[in-house]
């Protein structure tokens, strides 16, 4: 600080202020810069369903599901969902909540960036990391595991409305669910519990239909299993969906549920969310 | 006085919370281009009214203008005319500080340059380095760049440089008089005295959500308050006298002691004994005292 210079501060003017989708923007660089600087986040969001599907190929490589289908291609679409739920609902509520605890929340509202903007840059960051995440997976699976990826378009069609609706939903669903660890510390061991257990129930590491009829009425109100279930529409066999519980995909019934997630989501999602920690009045 | 020269006014701010009243009733002005100190012991609503003034918290009662606008309705146009430096702070710690103090510049109308800002605060060594990897001295530096990076009109400074030590708080104080100098109004908080004496125009001290006094470091406490004390030992105990003519009472008690006078003591009382004498004065517990002075 030796060679301390004064600064040429610029004349206050009236300027306008910078666009929200400019700031918004701006700030999903940023996310996207830290997210893949963050060796945890990195492993257990992002890698997490990769690793899982080169364990669960590798385990179950001798076992043939049902019509050809083998372990890369039946585990497939279930870490493609199960990846989506992790980039949106696990990464947003986990660090939401770390930023809310390390008063980084607090520090941008007292600065003229807007909400919105804010609610940009975590939107993008879910976009980003997940479709860099199902590329990765894609890339994976069809050269190294031999997985067949579909080519008809009505597939990529559903494919695509189902990866809207599902990070969509697991995006407000996360920023909601961000309230409810009471430190940053404790986000991680809060968040991970619900989302291994969604995971388990809805079909991801085992074949849906084998799971006890309880569990999967108790799926079935939850959007995982509805992503998971539409996952498998788009890359099994068509033959594969008689094997699903009442015999069909049930896009329609999984569009309806996943939107619902959304509307309630936005809807709780206001409500709750705080700039400041819960300790500070 | 016009509305012009006033950046923060405040007339019987009221805050409560469930279990106490934090702020019960300050009056205060701070002039365009003032850097104001406010002082007090923990807890007694110094925090509680700069967030009220920075419009994080609503007041229950009270009139309060910041650069001419009610906090709890400031917009974000309102926003850009501050800047905070909150407590501690440990968040983006993925980030580099160039990285940083640019984006931030990207919030505001007319920020100043992000480069200049970094040299500024004496960083340009470790513009690349994570913030993570930051001493804590540097890390408030980068508080401050963030701070002002807006170009604000008024600077809130919450315990600057609580941690630092001596030579840092030194470098640190010439950041704020630069500031002040381009005509930055500052309210800054500190635990502090002798940080309030050095940087501060006026001082006002809280204690128990009041404002107890206000004044220029050289008259608070009021006249007299500065008078030299003598002290000294004899067969009956210590004695002090205070006086404004030390020198002629040092030689009658060299008079009285024929020589030497055991445990003899002159001195002014620092901002600090002042500011001790005004809270005990309201009967502030020596133990709030105690995390007050250090």
């Amino acid at each position: 600080m030796s060679t301390m210079t004064t600064t040429t501060a610029p004349t206050r003017t009236a300027k306008p202020l910078p666009t929200p989708l400019k700031v918004g923007l701006s700030r999903t660089g940023l996310e996207v810069k830290q997210f893949f600087r963050e060796k945890e986040q990195l492993i257990f969001t992002f890698f997490f369903p990769i690793i899982f599907l080169g364990i669960f190929s590798a385990v179950f490589s001798g076992t043939e599901f049902a019509d050809g289908v083998d372990a890369a291609t039946y585990f497939t679409p279930g870490m493609i969902a199960s990846g989506i739920f992790l980039t949106s609902f696990q990464s947003l509520a986990i660090t939401i909540a770390m930023e809310r605890d390390e008063d980084l929340l607090k520090r941008l509202r007292g600065t003229p960036m807007s909400p919105q903007s804010y609610f940009i840059g975590k939107i993008g960051l879910v976009l980003a990391t997940s479709v860099m995440q199902f590329a990765l997976l894609l890339v994976i699976a069809g050269l190294a595991l031999g997985v067949d990826i579909p080519t008809e378009p009505v597939k990529w069609i559903n494919f695509m409305w189902i990866f809207v609706l599902g990070t969509a939903s697991g995006s407000v669903l996360g920023i909601a669910f961000s309230v409810v660890p009471k430190s940053g510390k404790a986000a991680s061991a809060v968040v991970t519990p619900v989302v291994l257990l969604l995971q388990f129930m809805s079909g991801v590491y085992f074949v849906y239909g084998s799971l006890p009829a309880w569990m999967r009425t108790v799926s079935e109100f939850f959007p995982l299993k509805w992503l998971a279930q539409g996952m498998r529409s788009v890359f099994l066999p068509d033959s594969f969906e008689a094997n699903e519980p009442g015999g069909s995909w049930q896009l329609g019934t999984g569009a309806i549920v996943l939107s619902l997630w959304l509307v309630a989501g936005l809807l709780i999602a206001q409500r709750v969310f705080r700039w400041t920690r819960r300790d500070a009045g | 006085m016009t509305d012009n020269d006033i950046a923060v006014r405040v007339r019987g701010l009221v805050k409560r919370y469930p279990d106490k009243v934090a702020v019960a009733g300050v009056d205060l002005d701070i002039h365009r281009g003032e850097v104001f100190a406010l002082l007090g012991p923990n807890g007694a609503g110094k925090t509680t009214t700069t967030e009220v003034l920075e419009g994080y918290r609503r007041a229950d009662e009270g009139e309060i203008t910041v650069l001419g606008v009610d906090p709890a309705r400031g917009d974000r146009h309102w926003r850009s005319r501050i800047g905070i430096v909150a407590q501690s702070s440990r968040d983006e710690a993925e980030l580099s500080v160039a990285e940083l103090v640019s984006h931030y510049a990207g919030y505001y109308p007319s920020p100043r340059d992000p480069e200049e800002v970094i040299a500024w605060v004496g960083l340009q060594e470790k513009r690349k380095t994570r913030t993570r990897k930051l001493s804590g001295g540097q890390r408030r530096r980068l508080d401050v760049a963030l701070g002002v990076i807006g170009n604000p009109e008024l600077l809130f400074l919450d315990e600057p440089t609580t941690g630092f030590d001596p030579e840092a708080r030194r470098q640190f104080w010439t950041l704020i008089e630069n500031l002040r100098t381009e005509g930055t109004t500052i309210l800054l908080t500190t635990h502090y005295l002798d940080e309030a004496e050095h940087l501060a125009d006026r001082v006002g001290v809280i204690a128990d959500g009041r404002m107890i006094e206000i004044g220029t470091p050289e008259t608070l406490g009021g006249r007299g308050a500065r008078t030299a004390r003598v002290s000294w030992l004899d067969a009956d105990g210590a004695h002090e006298v205070r006086t404004d003519r030390p020198t002629a009472e040092v030689a009658a008690l060299m008079a009285r002691f024929n020589g030497e006078v055991p445990e003899l003591e002159v001195r002014r009382p620092s901002l600090e004994d002042i500011y001790l004498e005004l809270i005990a004065s309201v009967g502030v517990e020596p133990a709030v005292l105690e995390g007050a002075v250090r």
